[in-house]
């Protein structure tokens, strides 16, 4: 009987034990959400959304050619891409048994893996190393190249989905198998696709580390995406690690825009998957 | 009998309008695809090359010494990675260390106990973190983190855990710990989901067998789940720590960023994908980009042997294709 009672108290005691872990889990969030917003808010302003960094010691200032900056790098990184993952993910699915993919299959999962400064590395000797200038482009390339193993999986594992009797219907009244493909499989399975690539969007707007051998960083406000180019987490990176008070309220500044857009990508393609298909409840 | 087919039967024969052009559009299809295919694999092939061919006079100068030797002198051109293999290993399973209770606990808690309704909501907060920037954990880690570390958590560890080697000396701000800490935070998120893909995956006549048998919910879960799972979590730890070793702005704002190997925790240190990140951008010298190349090969090369063991035992679970989200 007392034996009872004790393993009964483990029991509870391991379930208070993991409440308390959620909370400390779930506490970081909240802890650096609170003060993106406490230290970063009072610097924004219009201003700071439409002119270029002053030098140190001047006041004012803004993040224009950060903005500019993340929104072509980001963009052209997403027409690379997410044709190649969503092409080489339609191929693993409609093909799986074939010996190409499984290698593919295979290696995105290694690409997967790869730390993201490795794949900086990667572009600066094979761009930037044989242009001899940095560039936004370079960057692009990078970001690229850690979208597409993430659009494959996702573009993959949807049209898995997709019920074989509409691709029988399909196949059965005349359409030959693009067509079956295309019109029928990938447009049903197109809204989760569009998610899967919202995400990677988010998850790479937000990498550093590869743009610092690429892209570099700039002062001045460019369109060139064949040139040295800001971008928000690099001015994040920039003004945290300076040694001035007002480039940290800088960075802080920046890296609640960056959040922002960033949470607004995710948050935003999670709950208009959720609502659609309930994927993965 | 044989020439008094019915025209539907006769019309089967003929081919369908069009069928001819179509084949030619399968063909088109399946070239298009298979180029997006077969990208993926020259891009690897490719990166392995250029980061041999980038680290090539680094290898052929320093061997296998570079892995073991400590200097790091890009004036004398004296290359050693040993430094930075020890902080990528230390901070990196240091963060595992703080990690794994916390999110084997957070797994099992909304798979197994916690009310339907607040599951969601917990899962969901927790993928957001995985969704936060590396740079801006580093920039509260500069700002908010290490100032509460070194005056709190710290002193106190100081205190009681002093009489160890790993508590003692000054403390400084930017260090191993701290980094660690960071790096905790995470890849808590990476281990969390993976681990509840897998125990979701478990299936329910293992908890139901054991409390039949009289079990609590808690022996339940580590005599019938947890078991069961078990390899699918090792390789769910194995990918947080496949992470971790590759994880750069968070740790480069830091970990203080000093090539030497300090038994104190409170000590500055380095990782690999901290040097290259500081370094590429400023580097001279040939031979400084191409033992910068060659720590990357060395980087690369762990954490594809990292996430292999991972990816073996996460299938052995739950198949292929589980455990691949990577959020």
């Amino acid at each position: 009987m007392n034996r009872k009672a004790l393993r009964r108290l483990v029991s509870n005691a391991m379930v208070g034990l993991m409440l308390l872990a959620v909370i400390v889990a779930v506490l970081p969030l909240f802890f650096i959400l609170l003060n993106l917003v406490i230290k970063g808010a009072g610097s924004l302003s219009l201003a700071f959304f439409t002119r270029v960094p002053v030098p140190a010691g001047e006041q004012g200032g803004g993040v224009a050619n950060a903005i500019v900056g993340t929104l072509l790098i980001v963009g052209v990184a997403s027409l690379i891409g997410v044709p190649l993952g969503v092409g080489a993910g339609i191929f693993c699915a409609e093909y799986p048994g074939t010996r190409l993919a499984k290698i593919t299959r295979f290696l995105a999962d290694v690409m997967n893996g790869t730390p993201s400064i490795v794949v900086g590395v990667f572009a600066w000797t094979l761009i930037v190393a044989r242009q001899k200038h940095f560039s936004g482009l370079a960057g692009s390339c990078a970001l690229a190249m850690l979208m597409v193993p993430m659009v494959m999986r996702t573009t993959e594992e949807l049209i898995k989905l997709v019920p074989h009797s509409l691709r029988e219907a399909a196949l059965a009244l005349g359409y030959p198998r693009w067509r079956t493909s295309v019109a029928i499989v990938l447009r049903t399975a197109l809204p989760g696709i569009v998610t899967g690539t919202l995400l990677s969007v988010a998850r790479v707007a937000g990498e550093t580390a590869p743009l610092l051998l690429t892209a570099l960083g700039s002062q001045y406000l460019t369109f060139n995406i064949n040139a040295p180019m800001a971008a928000l987490p690099l001015t994040v990176f920039q003004y945290a690690t300076g040694p001035y008070e007002e480039w940290h309220q800088f960075a802080w500044a920046a890296a609640l825009v960056l959040i922002v857009v960033v949470l607004v990508l995710s948050v935003g393609a999670r709950l208009a998957t959720r609502a659609r298909f309930n994927l993965n409840g | 009998m044989t020439t008094t087919t019915l025209p539907e039967a006769a019309g089967a024969g003929r081919e369908p309008v069009g069928l001819e052009g179509s084949r030619t559009g399968d063909r088109l299809f399946k070239g298009g695809l298979t180029v997006a295919a077969l990208a993926i694999p020259i891009l690897m092939a490719f990166l392995i090359w250029e980061l041999y061919t980038g680290s090539r006079i680094a290898i052929e100068r320093y061997g296998l010494d570079f892995i073991t030797s400590g200097t790091w002198d890009p004036v004398a051109e004296k290359f050693g990675a040993a430094p930075l293999i020890f902080g990528t290993l230390v901070s990196s399973l240091l963060a595992l260390l703080i990690a794994v209770p916390l999110s084997l606990g957070v797994a099992i808690f909304l798979t197994e106990f916690a009310p339907k309704a607040i599951r969601q909501p917990i899962a969901f907060m927790i993928e957001l973190l995985a969704a936060i920037p590396s740079v801006v954990y580093g920039l509260w880690g500069i700002f908010v983190l290490i100032p509460i570390l070194r005056q709190w958590i710290f002193p106190f560890l100081r205190s009681t855990l002093g009489f160890l080697p790993f508590f003692q000396g000054p403390i400084y701000g930017p260090s191993m710990l701290a980094a660690s800490v960071i790096l905790a935070i995470m890849v808590m998120p990476f281990i969390m989901s993976v681990t509840r893909e897998v125990l979701l995956a478990v299936p329910g006549s293992q908890r139901e067998a054991a409390l039949a048998l009289g079990a609590t919910r808690w022996e339940a879960v580590m005599s019938a789940i947890v078991p069961y799972a078990r390899s699918g979590i090792i390789g769910a730890i194995i990918l947080g720590l496949g992470r971790a070793l590759g994880e750069t702005m968070a740790v480069t704002m830091l970990i203080g960023n000093r090539h030497e190997i300090a038994a104190s925790l409170f000590a500055p240190g380095y990782t690999m994908a901290a040097v290259i990140a500081n370094e590429f951008s400023e580097a001279a010298t040939d031979m400084h980009f191409a033992a910068l190349s060659y720590v990357a090969l060395v980087l690369f090369l762990l954490t594809v042997l990292v996430n292999g063991a991972a990816r073996l035992l996460i299938w052995r679970v739950s198949g292929p294709g589980g455990g691949g989200k990577g959020v």
